[in-house]
């Protein structure tokens, strides 16, 4: 693998509304550091994606978004959302993990049946009303593009989707939150490529309402979706700037040399 | 040797061993229904056992061992329960764990007189709680524990750890996720592990003998107060199971029939354990459908 000069970097500060941002953040396994020193802003109602390759870091800093590294991993630095550092020690992480919302690469349906997949969550959250559960139930699952897939078939078990159905299931279960922000883990890469089409027409409906980060390994993925594209490599983050641009006109060798296949 | 050959020895051994170990149990369950079903009468399952004379049924003894399950998986059950979440859930990997899983397997290797005497000397003699039903539970529990604690522990391992990050990301607690979602998916497995630890308490005999006694007084199926000397479900009275009964026939048995006796015992022992097994697998499969709805 070639080497780069890890400590430089091209983020560029776009001045627009961020909802999540952070500010030096570093993570690590035990001995083992994953994440060093990331800055880097994810602007309000658009789609951010992170690329880099496998081990560059790209998942472990998204799961620290939602305090999913809590008990795996330390998690080092200011992540700022709605003015609040949310990882604080003291930070409700139930409660903000209703903001900020997660699916995950490969589908995780609970066994239960799709209603039940939807409400129980809600349930536990504390909405009884039957009517507000259905209510939310059909509108997260039309807001997933599943509806019309299983609306006759709510109460059967959720095993019995497809992998594109279960994801897209596993994303109406996390917007029925109603959350700011969506993280998304490489969602289609267990999927087929209809699946996956599927999947991306969804999340390009979602954007107007949320601020969705997405981990992918598919540069097409990556330069179809997303509004703004961040590079990671080696734990660090090299290259932060609008998609069209990383994808056309790279600032760091790094970058080009992994968006062209070039790379290692 | 070519592959294929080989193949096929290998898979003609196997088939061997298979149909073996299925003789030797269709062998040894043919043999006790042959023998001990023409035995089985309504009068043999419905009246008390006799010491001297012929005629004699098992009744109190087939009750003795349906309560002395129900008793003890009462008290094992929530308490395997709890563990088998904490190994499973919680508990940290490191030395105190393993100290932990290592005792809770030397325990189930204990040999069941030395249990049952252990709990001769401490429940019956020192704790005066004398030749009982309850005494008997608890030296059967001490046998459950580690076999359901084990099982309840794998059966949750075994469900997807996608489902437990599922749930922390939908902004659930630990302990939310666990009961609500991880529990459920695994009820089959838990099944198995109580109808596995139920054909243990059945069958088991010598760690009985110094705990539920070997006798079994009269008892008044109509009387409902625990706490009376001659009610059924009175816990500390002295209770002879099946297993027992089988075992004191054979040995010690001095009516004309005592054979007769022992062979439909073991019939009808055989048959409880395996409608135990389907009844369980039914309300297991129940349950499971009721709480995921598969169908």
């Amino acid at each position: 693998m070639k080497n780069y000069n890890l400590n430089q970097q091209y983020v560029r500060d776009f001045a627009v509304e961020n909802a999540i941002e952070a500010h030096h953040v570093n993570v690590s396994y035990g001995e083992h550091q994953s994440i060093f020193d990331v800055s880097l802003s994810f602007p309000r109602f658009k789609v951010t994606a992170m690329i880099g390759a496998s081990g560059s870091g790209k998942s472990t800093f998204l799961r620290s978004i939602n305090r999913m590294n809590d008990n795996v991993a330390t998690v080092d630095g200011d992540i700022m959302y709605r003015d609040v550092n949310i990882n604080d020690d003291k930070i409700n992480v139930y409660e903000l993990r209703k903001h900020i919302g997660m699916v995950f690469q490969r589908p995780n349906p609970f066994a239960k049946s799709i209603r039940e997949n939807i409400t129980f969550a809600l349930k536990k959250h504390g909405i009884k009303d039957k009517k507000e559960l259905d209510q939310r139930v059909e509108t997260s699952l039309k807001e997933a593009a599943l509806w019309d897939e299983v609306k006759d078939k709510l109460d059967e078990s959720a095993l019995s989707l497809s992998g594109g159905q279960a994801q897209r299931l596993c994303i109406a279960r996390a917007i029925a939150m109603k959350p700011d922000v969506l993280l998304l883990d490489e969602p289609a890469s267990a999927l087929d490529p209809i699946s996956t089409s599927k999947i991306e027409d969804t999340l390009n409906r979602l954007k107007e309402k949320y601020t969705i980060i997405i981990v992918t390994h598919n540069m097409q993925q990556a330069s179809r979706m997303s509004d703004y594209t961040a590079f990671f490599h080696q734990g660090h983050l090299i290259e932060f700037n609008k998609t069209s641009h990383i994808f056309t006109r790279p600032k760091m060798q790094a970058t080009e040399d992994y968006i062209s296949g070039n790379f290692g | 040797m070519n592959p294929k050959v080989v193949n096929k020895i290998a898979t003609g051994v196997i088939y061997g061993l298979v149909i073996l170990v299925v003789a030797i149990l269709a062998a040894l369950i043919g043999y006790i229904l042959v023998t001990g079903v023409p035995h089985i009468s309504w009068h043999f399952l419905t009246s008390p056992a006799q010491s001297f004379l012929a005629g004699g049924g098992i009744r109190d003894q087939l009750f003795n061992s349906i309560y002395l399950l129900v008793l003890t998986l009462i008290i094992s059950f929530p308490i395997a329960l709890g563990a088998g979440i904490y190994l499973a859930e919680y508990a940290p990997k490191n030395w105190f764990t393993e100290i932990i899983k290592t005792t809770i397997e030397v325990l189930s290797s204990l040999p069941s007189v030395v249990v049952g005497l252990f709990c001769y000397l401490l429940f019956v003699v020192q704790m005066r709680m004398g030749f009982s039903i309850l005494s008997g539970a608890i030296a059967l529990t001490f046998f459950n524990l580690p076999l359901l604690t084990r099982n309840i522990e794998t059966s949750l391992e075994s469900v997807s750890s996608l489902q437990r990050e599922a749930g922390l990301s939908l902004g659930l607690s630990q302990w939310k996720t666990i009961t609500g979602i991880i529990l459920p998916a695994a009820v089959p497995g838990i099944i198995t592990g109580i109808i596995l630890s139920a054909g243990r308490v059945f069958g088991e005999a010598a760690a009985l003998i110094y705990t539920a006694g070997q006798s079994a007084p009269f008892v008044d199926y109509t009387n409902w107060n625990i706490f009376s000397d001659t009610s059924f479900l009175n816990p500390l009275r002295p209770a002879e199971t099946l297993a027992v009964h089988i075992w004191k026939v054979n040995s010690e048995g001095i009516t004309p029939d005592a054979n007769a006796i022992s062979s439909g015992s073991s019939a009808v022992l055989i048959i409880v354990i395996l409608l135990f097994n389907i009844f369980a697998h039914w309300i297991g499969n129940r349950l499971y459908k009721k709480m995921t709805s598969s169908k």
